[in-house]
């Protein structure tokens, strides 16, 4: 039910004037208003599995970065840990020289992350889809690399030691259940989507659309391409390196799988799972991905794996959109009650 | 009488319902759970198996009760990454309520989980990681298992006194690959020896053959090597591919090169390599033979040293009790753990009461077949080896 939102009939966009169109699509709609409640409700209804929820809100914080790159621009990646941990790493150090207040760290590292995604940005300008695959797996790998060999600064295989972080303001000190720590990510997940939200509905989003769809007819009517794939990427990077640094800060404690290939992969299979281009698909994405994973591997230490990839092979081949609508069917007679014509 | 009946019913089902209240938290306290976090997937995966099937086997053969209290394990997959095992040590503490936390595969799992045990004095058993800045993290964690250097001294005793005078180190590229290749080139060097030169090879999807080429280059007398479990027989495999094996130059390792779970399938590439390490699953002991044919039985393959860690680390638990009558406070827990002293399949060992790491013996083995197999086949001992590290603070 969460899924692609209903284009405008064509028929009535023609009445509207550009403004009032993008006004018409970014209405709130009551199921993203009803994902919003139930997030922050799970801080009451769910007290004993907070650790797991923060994991999510980050990981859905990190999809959602992919998405803005893959969904909006276009940008096929498979090293976005890159950004993930360069941002875990600059919250590490930052806390260990000195920064140990989290907010303070969190949007330093933002900031670091983002001018790594500007610096690299100008090497996705050029070339086809698999291009740039290889350079952001090339990034990643680089940067995974550095952070093994410089272990005088990044302690190396074994992690940085000595991470210690203050209370959040001051004020609200991250506490053993982990309550601190989901509020902390889900209001940062929750603010940095608000954001997107609105940088994905105004002209500059749509534009990028325009790019994603046909890049050449694009630039016929006066859309520059490079200044905008170079924005929407330092922007992506900088909320990947938000995602970095909130797993430091929540954890106390960076490793080198943060740069991991495995971590962009996650990244692209919650993409799969949730679909990409409309923001929501990282952050459900991400809820499928890790319930699945805590579940598997709770029922089968050892053989969790071979069930994870026997359901995403499922989901591919039956295709996602027919396999929601086979499971939002029994609901139709509700969600038409509730005014909704097509789930 | 219909009221008196009521009444009655009323009162039972009040009884019946505090009963049941009651019940789950008298189980509860008689209880004492134990959260084993533990590599069950990925690269490292057959660190958590040898583990996982050694402590079910302590439980099988001791019984699930001790002081009073039933033993109940809870087995987590961390896949090997940092991040879960420290949510999973977080959540078995929260949520579990678990009196122990074990288990813990590399390093870097170790790291995370260390200031937990700390904030919730709670004792952490180090099974396997074997770097030896681990037990410094935090008071209360205990090492089953061994460290590098304790391990690697013996080797290079060996070796300048078996006449090998110039040597190249070869290690993983991880914290204790290089505490090996330290140990190595300083107990060599202060004997008289040489070490010409140090590769250290990346830890995962290691490729060594770029790296044997230099060593083929140098003809140093003797090669040492350390590799995590598991990359050994990758190793030994591009060894002979160079034809290093025929160069001359002697191989010497740690005992995680050849060991007890890989060391089989090497073939007869391996035989004759030198290697020291506390375990080996044909230490001649009545101890060790019954472990060895016991675990044989429950998990169909040869237990190896991280199996002995678990065993040990288990044991650790269980005498803990024991002394502390039942009770589950951590600091009593970890002060019963120190100097604690027993026969494990592995010979003698004690945890040592100012460090919290194992002393035991290291043996000099040679890789021989016996009864068709290959196997370690230890042929002399240093005796209650200590970690070097932390004993010459």
């Amino acid at each position: 039910m969460l899924n692609k939102l209903p284009e405008q009939p064509a028929s009535t966009t023609e009445a509207l004037s550009p403004a009032a169109f993008l006004q018409a699509k970014a209405a709130w709609r009551w199921p993203e208003i009803l994902f919003w409640i139930s997030a922050f409700g799970l801080i009451l209804l769910l007290p004993n599995r907070h650790l797991l929820l923060n994991e999510i809100a980050i990981l859905g914080l990190f999809a959602l970065s992919l998405d803005l790159i893959l969904g909006y621009a276009g940008i096929v990646s498979l090293g976005h840990a890159a950004f993930f941990g360069v941002g875990a790493y600059a919250a590490g150090l930052l806390s260990k020289h000195g920064i140990s207040e989290p907010v303070t760290g969190l949007v330093l590292s933002g900031a670091i992350a983002g001018l790594t995604g500007f610096l690299a940005s100008f090497m996705i300008l050029r070339g086809s889809d698999l291009t740039r695959l290889m350079v952001t797996l090339g990034v990643a790998l680089i940067l995974h690399e550095l952070a093994n060999r410089l272990d005088w600064i990044t302690g190396g295989a074994d992690g940085l030691l000595g991470v210690t972080i203050g209370p959040i303001f001051g004020r609200f000190d991250f506490d053993f259940a982990g309550t601190t720590a989901y509020v902390y990510s889900l209001t940062t997940t929750f603010l940095l989507f608000l954001l997107a939200r609105h940088v994905v509905q105004s002209p500059f989003g749509l534009s990028l659309k325009a790019l994603k769809d046909n890049r050449l007819r694009a630039s016929t009517i006066g859309i520059a391409p490079n200044r905008r794939l170079i924005a929407i990427y330092t922007l992506a990077a900088v909320y990947a390196g938000m995602a970095g640094a909130l797993l430091t800060q929540t954890t106390q404690f960076v490793s080198l799988e943060v740069l991991d290939f495995a971590r962009s992969a996650d990244a692209l299979l919650v993409l799969v799972i949730g679909g990409s281009g409309y923001l929501y698909g990282g952050l459900i994405g991400a809820v499928a991905f890790k319930l699945m994973k805590d579940v598997l591997s709770a029922m089968t230490p050892a053989y969790w794996i071979f069930w994870m990839g026997f359901i995403l092979v499922i989901l591919v081949l039956i295709g996602r959109d027919r396999l929601m609508a086979m499971l939002a069917k029994p609901f139709v007679p509700l969600l038409r009650l509730l005014g909704v014509r097509r789930p | 009488m219909k009221t008196k009946s009521g009444f009655s019913r009323r009162a039972l089902i009040a009884i019946g319902g505090a009963a049941m209240l009651v019940g789950p938290a008298l189980a509860q306290a008689q209880t004492v759970k134990v959260g084993l976090i533990l590599p069950m997937t990925g690269p490292f995966a057959s660190t958590g198996r040898q583990i996982e099937a050694a402590a079910k086997l302590y439980i099988a053969q001791n019984g699930a009760t001790v002081a009073g209290k039933t033993i109940e394990l809870v087995i987590k997959d961390d896949t090997g990454t940092p991040d879960v095992t420290r949510r999973i040590a977080q959540e078995l503490l929260v949520n579990d309520k678990v009196s122990f936390l074990a288990g813990f595969g590399l390093t870097p799992l170790a790291f995370a989980a260390a200031p937990l045990a700390t904030q919730s004095k709670t004792p952490l058993i180090v099974m396997a990681a074997a770097t030896s800045s681990i037990t410094e993290q935090s008071p209360f964690v205990v090492r089953s298992s061994f460290t590098l250097p304790q391990i690697t001294i013996g080797i290079a005793d060996w070796a300048s006194k078996n006449g090998i005078k110039k040597a190249m180190t070869l290690v993983s590229d991880y914290g204790p690959g290089i505490d090996a290749e330290k140990a190595f080139k300083e107990r060599l060097t202060a004997a008289g020896g040489e070490v010409v030169g140090d590769v250290r090879v990346p830890l995962r999807n290691p490729d060594f053959s770029p790296f044997l080429q230099r060593v083929s280059d140098a003809k140093p007398d003797a090669l040492f090597v350390f590799v995590p479990s598991g990359a050994g027989s990758q190793f030994m495999k591009q060894f002979v591919e160079r034809g290093l094996d025929k160069s001359g130059i002697k191989l010497i390792a740690t005992g995680d090169v050849t060991d007890d779970d890989i060391v089989d399938s090497m073939g007869d590439v391996a035989l004759g390599t030198i290697t020291t390490h506390h375990y080996s699953a044909a230490h001649p002991s009545p101890e060790n033979k019954a472990f060895v044919e016991a675990f044989r039985k429950a998990a169909n393959t040869r237990p190896n040293f991280m199996a002995v860690g678990g065993w040990d680390g288990m044991h650790l638990i269980y005498e803990a009790l024991k002394k502390t009558n039942g009770a589950t406070d951590g600091t009593a827990l970890v002060e019963a753990m120190k100097g604690m002293s027993w026969v494990s399949p592995r010979g003698p060992v004690s945890i040592d009461p100012k460090t919290r790491d194992i002393v035991q013996n290291v043996y000099v083995r040679k890789v021989e077949k016996v009864n068709g197999e290959l196997y370690n086949v230890e042929f002399s001992t240093f005796e209650a080896v200590p970690d070097p590290v932390k004993a010459a603070k």
